[in-house]
């Protein structure tokens, strides 16, 4: 008798675990249906704008993130991609928001929130924010977390190559190096090359005081000569070939660096560096927003989010994600940076208009030539253009009055 | 006189070292193991067949080639129209229409990208007209900037052409819809063709005004190149320029045969 009874219980405890099993998404390949057939034969569909090469596209096995994302939930996915921050702002300004998922970095999304471009989150159907770690949530740049679910993040550091540089690297300074003339690259975006000067001089990264952006600009000027290129992806031709030995990067490319060259290593420099998060968010006026949250929550899921960050080769916010990964890639101190460094770092803000404006300027100048610009250049060439036309024209004209036999 | 000839020769080839060196590096690494292009690893296809399986790029091309083909037929077509218009207007007419015609040639695209998409997002926020940044604006811009090519290479086909073939078609019983695609369409055929794949090419190649006019359903390939930027250029790129340029060349080549062999054709009936 007792023995029956118990196996009611067990059958009914077994009961009712198999809906709550369902629920419990990721592993196994089972998603709540209910949740993420909303939109089922609907015709729905949603605009991702994403970074290029910044998903899980299906290479190798690994997942294909839109892919599973349309067959689950029958949303079509248009995905496109962007290079930088800036064009996505442009896109946006200039445009109208015709996006409904967007994945800018935090110093874009704090600048969004400010201009009132995004929309506010409905976090009750984001379920699975509940994987992205505590140290990732009301991060600075959203800070009662609103309007963003981090995707990813990073630190910068230098890459650098062992055989030429033998010394340890832990200082931004190195890139200053004269005994490396020649062999060193820097960023060729205006935020990532001032950040790690500025840094270099005991300055904060958002620092708004226009003496220190002025100095930065110096020490970039100073730096010029010694200077190969001022590069973005090319890094990875460059230090992989050798052409090139010591350049600042992102973490996450080096590790993708290092698999092909093993001369290479990375260093986070002791005067501390930038930490990066890139995150998802909704535009404002989105048509299709609980689409998007449906996506955003896709994302979230820990097989997705694990495919996802392997394929990326960043490191994850997601904690449920990270604990997917393999222990060799949970261990490593370049993807994963212990805690003491990670304190150290410091992540970008959005900038006043006018600093950003100077920043501008200021770049323009480290990049330009020692010559200034001389503003009389254009009126002049305005001059000499027309004038050589008229002349053109009048020998013409002359010469045809000299042929003519009337 | 021979030695005329190496030199020439030395010439041509350094010109086509120069020209084609690039594209050769790019076919080679496409079937590289490694991804990057700095090393050499050893042979493989498998970005080839990784391309047919990125449905992102191959979306991106094929968007690339309906906004070529459908961009470039609309434009031949008004380009024609608008050609023949320019010829029989008057002198003054005709010069003034043709300078305005250069000045989107002459200026740079990014103002033609800028204006264009001011323009499509004025139509849609104080006009009233729903047009959303997709396929139909990259094929509207796309129209627009290669109009003036299709019109600058028919124009000079019909000042060759001689008027009166035209008044005669009209002497001997056509009406003067039969004469003009009768005479005029087949004498200025060349022009049309020419025009018709300038306006493909530079359609294929632009990136400054899709850059500015396309949305998230209609990336072109370019964009889709320039995207990957803050990564790297994924190698199946490399395999998809290689595939175009070995079409575009067996099509260069078929085109010159058989135009030589016609010539030989007409040689022969000439001699009989």
């Amino acid at each position: 008798m007792k023995r029956k009874k118990l196996l009611c219980a067990l059958a009914a405890c077994l009961l009712a675990l198999i809906p709550f099993n369902a629920f419990a998404a990721g592993e196994d390949g089972e998603y709540d249906m209910a949740y993420y057939g909303q939109f089922a034969g609907q015709n729905a569909s949603i605009n991702v704008f994403n970074w290029g090469e910044y998903i899980s596209d299906g290479s190798d096995g690994a997942l294909d993130v839109n892919k599973a994302f349309e067959e689950l939930t029958g949303i079509k996915v248009n995905y496109s991609t962007f290079a930088t921050n800036e064009e996505l702002y442009s896109k946006l300004k200039g445009g109208g928001a015709q996006y409904d998922v967007i994945i800018p970095s935090d110093y874009m999304i704090a600048r969004m929130i400010a201009e009132d471009m995004l929309e506010e989150l409905d976090f009750e159907s984001i379920p699975a924010f509940e994987n992205i770690d505590e140290q990732y949530r009301n991060p600075e740049y959203d800070p009662e977390n609103r309007y963003s679910v981090p995707y990813t993040w990073g630190t910068v550091g230098i890459i650098y190559n062992i055989g030429t540089v033998e010394e340890p690297v832990d200082s931004w300074s190195i890139l200053w190096d004269e005994q490396y003339r020649g062999d060193i690259l820097m960023f060729s975006n205006s935020r990532d090359a001032f950040g790690l000067t500025q840094k270099l001089l005991g300055y904060s990264l958002n620092t708004e005081d226009h003496d220190e952006l002025r100095a930065a600009c110096e020490k970039l000027k100073d730096q010029k000569p010694l200077v190969q290129a001022y590069v973005m992806d090319e890094i990875f031709d460059k230090m992989l070939s050798g052409e090139a030995a010591i350049a600042p990067y992102y973490a996450g490319d080096y590790l993708i660096m290092a698999e092909d060259n093993e001369d290479l290593r990375f260093s986070i420099p002791k005067e501390g560096t930038n930490l990066f998060v890139d995150a998802v968010c909704i535009p404002k006026g989105a048509a299709h927003k609980a689409a998007a949250e449906l996506y955003i929550n896709f994302l979230c899921e820990p097989r997705v989010a694990a495919d996802n960050i392997e394929y990326i080769g960043y490191s994850t916010p997601n904690k449920a994600a990270f604990e997917l990964l393999d222990e060799e890639v949970q261990n490593d101190p370049v993807c994963y940076p212990p805690p003491e460094v990670l304190e150290n770092t410091e992540p970008f803000l959005a900038l006043s208009p006018e600093t950003s404006l100077l920043l501008d300027s200021l770049w323009t100048e480290v990049l330009s030539t020692d010559k200034g610009y001389n503003k009389w250049i254009m009126p002049v060439f305005v001059v000499v253009a027309v004038g050589f036309s008229i002349g053109i024209n009048l020998a013409r004209r002359y010469r045809k009055k000299k042929d003519s036999p009337y | 006189m021979k030695r005329h000839k190496g030199l020439s020769r030395l010439y041509t080839g350094a010109i086509m070292v120069f020209l084609y060196l690039p594209i050769l590096v790019l076919i080679v690494f496409s079937f590289n193991r490694n991804k990057s292009r700095g090393a050499w690893t050893g042979f493989t296809f498998d970005w080839y067949l990784k391309l047919f399986h990125n449905d992102a790029i191959l979306s991106a091309f094929g968007n690339t080639l309906i906004v070529a083909v459908v961009s470039s037929v609309f434009a031949t077509l008004i380009g024609t129209a608008a050609a023949i218009g320019i010829y029989s207007m008057n002198k003054w007419m005709g010069r003034a229409v043709r300078t305005l015609t250069y000045i989107p040639i002459m200026s740079p695209e990014i103002i033609m990208g800028v204006s264009l998409m001011m323009l499509f997002v004025l139509m849609r926020t104080k006009m009233g007209v729903p047009i959303q940044m997709g396929l139909l604006t990259l094929i509207l811009s796309h129209i627009t900037f290669n109009i003036p090519f299709v019109i600058f290479n028919v124009l000079p086909k019909l000042r060759q052409m001689d008027k009166n073939t035209y008044d005669a078609a009209l002497d001997l019983g056509c009406n003067p819809f039969q004469a003009f695609y009768k005479v005029v369409i087949p004498e200025i055929m060349p022009g049309i063709m020419a025009g018709f794949l300038m306006a493909v090419t530079y359609s294929l190649d632009d990136f400054v005004i899709s850059y500015f006019t396309s949305g998230p359903t209609s990336q072109t390939l370019p964009i889709a190149i320039w995207g990957q930027l803050r990564r790297r250029v994924s190698p199946e790129m490399n395999a998809l320029s290689t595939i175009i340029f070995v079409v575009v060349l067996l099509a260069l080549l078929l085109g010159n045969l058989s135009s030589i062999q016609k010539e030989r054709r007409e040689r022969k009936a000439v001699r009989i």
